[in-house]
């Protein structure tokens, strides 16, 4: 008996090759560094080589472990040449996909590619489910071993939520379907009764293999993730991008039980955790419970509109592309907090702009950026570090609130509901609890925004825009911007 | 493996992802998606295993595809964290 067969005897999870046994762990640690390269921009990019050396490794170790073969044990070239085309096609979409993206679309790009992750996920417990010896998770008569079954359950129950979930979040934030929350009547008791039966038909697949209980699991499953996203609302995307990126890092482990596979172990668990982490942050950026969101309803795109019906009339001060120069160029300190309205006009290029140019003046420029600034969790650092603003006068909410005191002005441009006061002090606020950037403390506000009319995601008015050290500045963000640039190098300081 | 040693690694490897996610900076929140989709696709590893395998054409091809999904988000999630990445410079001095 040879050192394989005993393996295989002794493991039951077929025979695992103890070289690509130590490779496989290799790529769960370079994938562990890869993550690790993420804490601070300067690592980063070696980080992410990691990764993809540790991919390589994964890759290449289970093409040789794996080769097909044919019945009389001669390497089926067909198979590898198919296996490689496979590879290729992957390779090109997704290189272009890469470099076309433009990254305000990112959220999308992310929900797109897990929904991949999901039903590359539901694709492989299906196979493992068809020819279960080719895994090593049955025994000679076809029988799928108990635990087996239950990770399978699990795996395509997971792989398809993600999916199915992730193509609605997609669509959301894409614009194909419209942001607010639709609203079935009863879903609580539909989703509820669809998860026990999930749960329900996983516990009887370990009786009994029968096809009609693997593929209504599927089917199930496929269904819950559609009825669990789409009564979640525009404003909880953050949350929900983040939850599915958790969900797609489940998926991967539960396919790591049933093959045995350390790689794929550990990659679930970091990436399940991360975006664990990531929502947590999210809802705590929100003041949101994750129940709260889960159960939805919240931030349709035109709730907003519709609460803000019966407004009083206050006093507030409108401004001019001119005064705002003029403000900013004898200021000492400016703090730009940028929102998400500032992307959408494309504004961030003129923003940086015009932050050049106050630096030339001698002026202190940072920016401020919420937790929740962009459509999910670090997008409008990406955005600005797009436009080419240095990292490092780029600043998180709890490093740089302190700051809004010493400030001469804070210019916010595309933010709203995250500088709105009521947060903290209106307990009968939809946004109450929520942390906000302290912008009423700095010596003048400049608020850049379309209108007087519209108001946030939460739908609620805020006390900034009626200061006396309020200056509105109404009109389009990018022109607005680009307008305060002409004005700073018009006045030849 | 048996299920003890495996269920043991995954525990382990959720205390260590908690850790290295924690000290992942916020600016880079947005790379740290993307580069975990990557890696998430090493369930390509499983599709490999199926496409490679004889005695079910089905599963065969449904391998295949897993491959196509897998990879598409393997090349597409390391390119776009490294543009992403390169996007981040600092200050002039």
């Amino acid at each position: 008996m040879d050192v394989q067969a005993i393996l295989s005897a002794a493991t039951g999870h077929g025979a695992v090759n103890p070289w690509a046994a130590i490779a496989y762990l290799v790529a769960g640690i370079l994938f562990i560094l890869a993550l690790r390269g993420l804490s601070s921009p300067a690592t980063a990019q070696s980080g992410n080589r990691f990764g993809m050396i540790g991919m390589t490794i994964a890759v290449v170790t289970t093409l040789l472990t794996h080769m097909p073969k044919g019945a009389d044990g001669v390497l089926d070239t067909i198979s590898l040449a198919e296996i490689l085309a496979a590879i290729g096609i992957g390779a090109v979409i997704g290189i272009v996909m890469a470099r076309r993206i433009a990254m305000t679309a990112m959220p999308q790009l992310v929900a797109a590619f897990h929904s991949l992750v999901g039903l590359a996920a539901v694709a492989v417990a299906a196979a493992a489910y068809l020819n279960p010896q080719a895994f090593g998770i049955a025994d000679a008569a076809g029988q799928i071993f108990t635990v087996s079954r239950v990770e399978m359950g699990l795996g395509i129950a997971i792989g398809a939520i993600t999916f199915s979930g992730s193509v609605i979040a997609f669509l959301k934030l894409n614009g194909n379907m419209s942001g607010s929350p639709i609203m079935l009547p009863g879903r609580h008791v539909i989703n509820l009764g669809t998860l026990a039966a999930i749960v329900g038909l996983t516990a009887y697949f370990t009786q009994d293999q029968s096809p009609w209980v693997f593929w209504t699991i599927t089917g199930l499953s496929f269904a819950i993730g559609f009825l669990l996203i789409i009564p979640i609302g525009g404003a909880d995307m953050p949350v929900v991008v983040s939850m599915l990126n958790s969900y797609s890092g489940w998926a991967a482990a539960a396919m790591g039980f049933t093959l045995g596979n350390t790689a794929m172990i550990i990659t679930g668990a970091l990436v399940g955790s991360s975006g664990a982490i990531l929502s947590y942050i999210m809802c705590r950026a929100m003041n949101r419970s994750f129940i709260s969101v889960i159960a939805g309803g919240f931030g349709g795109d035109d709730a907003a509109a519709a609460a803000g019906g019966a407004k009083e009339q206050r006093p507030w001060k409108p401004g001019s592309a001119d005064d705002a120069a003029f403000l900013m160029s004898q200021a000492e300190n400016v703090i730009i907090v940028p929102g998400y309205g500032m992307a959408v006009a494309q504004a961030q290029h003129a923003l940086r702009e015009m932050g050049d140019q106050l630096k030339k003046e001698g002026v202190n420029v940072k920016y401020a950026i919420h937790p929740v600034a962009g459509r999910m969790p670090g997008h409008m650092n990406v955005l600005l570090a797009e436009a080419n603003v240095p990292y490092d006068e780029v600043f998180e909410l709890e490093d740089i609130n302190g700051e809004f005191a010493q400030a001469d002005v804070a210019f916010v441009i595309g933010a709203n509901d995250v500088t709105n006061p009521a947060a903290k002090t209106d307990k009968s606020s939809p946004i109450y609890g929520m942390p906000i950037l302290d912008v009423a403390n700095a010596k003048t506000v400049l608020f850049v925004k379309r209108s007087m009319g519209g108001v946030g995601y939460a739908g609620v008015d805020n006390d900034v825009f009626y200061m006396d050290q309020t200056m509105m500045l109404l009109g389009d963000a990018k022109k607005m911007a680009d307008d305060i640039v002409k004005a700073l190098s018009g006045t030849g300081h | 493996m048996d299920f003890i040693s495996i269920f043991s690694i995954f525990v382990l490897a959720c205390f260590v992802g908690y850790f290295v996610v924690w000290s992942v900076t916020p600016a880079l929140h947005t790379p740290l998606m993307s580069v975990t989709n990557a890696i998430s696709s090493v369930i390509i590893v499983g599709a490999l295993i199926a496409s490679a395998a004889a005695g079910s054409a089905t599963s065969k091809w449904l391998g295949l595809a897993a491959v196509v999904m897998a990879s598409i988000n393997i090349f597409g999630g390391f390119a776009v964290t490294s543009r992403m990445l390169a996007m981040y410079k600092k200050k002039e001095r």
